[in-house]
């Protein structure tokens, strides 16, 4: 691992742009309930999300994973017949009221999908499309940012010279790195990522799994995994789903090694799932 | 090999003659579905070899500038004809290919899953079996009688109502084709729809899109019975749309059905010329899209 490790030269720490100071990412679920029609899919989630820290979500496929990270950035309103009921708050505002912009929610949180899906466009494209959404920006500035992002999610290096490449034409690990710029470009306070690593090779794994442990410093990660071996090498904290509820939530280290519920021993112990 | 007693080891034979018979269906097969790919190549060689023979007799420069000679006279042209269907399908695509788009938008976009989206799909493959001539009766009675004389808006407006129904399908179904991801991850980064609809999703769609359009340019640009009710035919040069205006397809219908062998040689010479103009489109729309794989 640590000559994959060394093989990621990338920007330091501070190359990306840094968050408002007032923001510091923190994200507090209370009494989460999610429905797929009439059909109840989560069950009174509640979560405290420290800011600037890694947390992991793990438990069975199915368990709700992916549908409760898919409500902090709203995204399950484009599908018809989903809803939830309850209340998620980021830095003390709740997302979930009818007031809230959704094109601002999700410039503040971004997200990471299972399989990466580069736009259609050149991997300088991919990256600006956020900030040409949201700023108006002199050729110039878009060009550094463009570039800040990119040594952000470690990616810079080997793209430098086909920015106007498009951006499918990048392996599976690097395309989901170029996803990854793409949501840093907008300066999110929060990346919610799903999976963001199964469909990409040990190497790529092990750089994406790199630039988490950077991320932190910050903005607030959110993690998927159904790999518990990522959790452990990569989260603060982590919160075991079970078909649909919260088991338990803790220290990362403490759930590993001490968990006080016995179904997230059998889960971890790999008894089931 | 052991049988249970009481069986007979009939095996063996049972799977000889069925491997004769198979392999004699086999050949059966093979030699009909080659027949009848013979007999459509044949069929489709035989038109195109004859309208290329006969057609280009009567190809000449004049034939594309000048407007038609009298019965029996020497010279003349179509080139009336030809600037009034290029002018009619332009029409037609100016009107039916938006109206096309914001329809399988609508479709694949917004009315996905809704009842009345399941009706507008319904509908839309309604609209495609119409036939041409109920187009063009349709618009008679609605831009033709009413405006009291033949035009080529009313011409453009029937093809148009052809078009329509393609190009929705088509984009309705290019559409669909590009994954839910990707409009996920334009609309996680803050995108409002439409703009994850114009600069992604028509992007990745955008080669199957204008083969859509390019199709059913093609389809309508040799369509003969919606004109025949609504832009009429003229011997003039067309000055604008608003009056009855030239067009090959019913210059090749009356020049056909006349007795004057000079004006025969023309709807030859003119269907040629739809011809090779549907070909070319063709073949653009298989460039585009084996230059997108």
């Amino acid at each position: 691992m640590s000559t994959i490790r060394a093989s990621v030269h990338g920007a330091p720490a501070s190359a990306g742009p840094m968050p408002k100071a007032a923001h510091t990412g923190a994200i507090s679920v209370r009494h989460l309930n999610f429905y797929y029609g009439s059909h109840q899919v989560l069950f009174d989630n509640t979560l405290e999300i420290p800011g600037r820290s890694v947390t992991a979500i793990i438990g069975p496929s199915g368990c709700g994973k992916s549908t409760h990270i898919r409500v902090y950035n709203r995204i399950y309103e484009m599908y018809r017949g989903q809803r939830c009921t309850g209340e998620i708050f980021l830095d003390g505002e709740n997302i979930l009221g009818s007031s809230v912009d959704l094109i601002e929610l999700r410039r503040r949180i971004g997200m990471i999908f299972q399989a990466p899906a580069p736009f259609p466009m050149s991997v300088f494209d991919n990256v600006a499309y956020g900030l040409r959404l949201h700023y108006q920006l002199p050729r110039s500035e878009l060009v550094d940012r463009v570039e800040d992002a990119l040594k952000g999610a470690a990616l810079w290096d080997e793209v430098e010279a086909k920015l106007h490449h498009p951006g499918t034409a990048l392996s599976g690990g690097q395309q989901q790195r170029l996803c990854i710029a793409r949501a840093l470009a907008v300066e999110p306070e929060v990346l919610l990522m799903d999976e963001p690593t199964s469909a990409v090779d040990p190497v790529g794994t092990a750089k994406i799994e790199e630039l988490v442990q950077r991320l932190k410093e910050r903005l607030t990660v959110v993690i998927v995994t159904h790999n518990m071996q990522q959790a452990a090498r990569i989260s603060d904290r982590t919160a075991f789903f079970f078909e649909g509820r919260i088991v338990e939530t803790g220290e990362t280290t403490a759930l590993f090694t001490n968990p006080s519920k016995k179904q997230t021993e059998a889960y971890i112990t790999g008894r089931f799932g | 090999m052991a049988l249970p007693a009481g069986t007979k080891d009939r095996g063996w034979a049972v799977k000889c003659t069925s491997r004769t018979r198979r392999k004699l269906i086999d050949r059966t097969m093979k030699a009909a579905a080659g027949v009848a790919v013979l007999i459509g190549i044949g069929v489709l060689a035989w038109v195109l070899s004859v309208v290329f023979v006969r057609g280009a007799s009567a190809l000449s420069w004049s034939f594309f500038t000048k407007l038609p000679a009298p019965p029996g006279a020497p010279g003349g042209g179509l080139g009336n004809a030809m600037l009034g269907t290029l002018l009619i399908s332009a029409g037609a695509t100016l009107l039916g290919v938006p109206a096309g788009i914001m329809a399988g938008v609508y479709l694949a976009e917004y009315g996905a899953g809704t009842r009345f989206g399941g009706f507008v799909n319904f509908m839309v493959n309604v609209m495609m079996g119409i036939p041409s001539i109920i187009a063009g009766l349709f618009i008679y009675a609605l831009l033709v009688v009413s405006v009291g004389h033949f035009s080529g808006y009313a011409g453009a407006m029937a093809l148009a109502f052809l078009m329509m129904p393609v190009v929705a399908r088509t984009t309705a179904d290019m559409m669909a084709l590009v994954p839910d991801q990707l409009r996920e991850s334009a609309l996680a980064l803050g995108a409002p729809r439409w703009r994850v609809i114009v600069q992604i999703v028509f992007r990745a769609a955008r080669a199957g899109l204008l083969t859509g359009v390019l199709l059913a340019v093609a389809r309508v640009s040799g369509e003969t019975a919606p004109l025949l009710f609504t832009a009429l035919n003229s011997p003039y040069w067309p000055r604008s749309l608003a009056g009855p205006t030239a067009n090959l397809t019913v210059t090749i219908f009356n020049d056909a059905m006349s007795p004057y062998a000079n004006w025969q040689r023309a709807a030859w010479g003119a269907s040629l010329v739809i011809t090779l103009g549907v070909l070319t489109i063709s073949l653009l729309t298989r460039f585009i899209l084996r230059r997108r794989a």
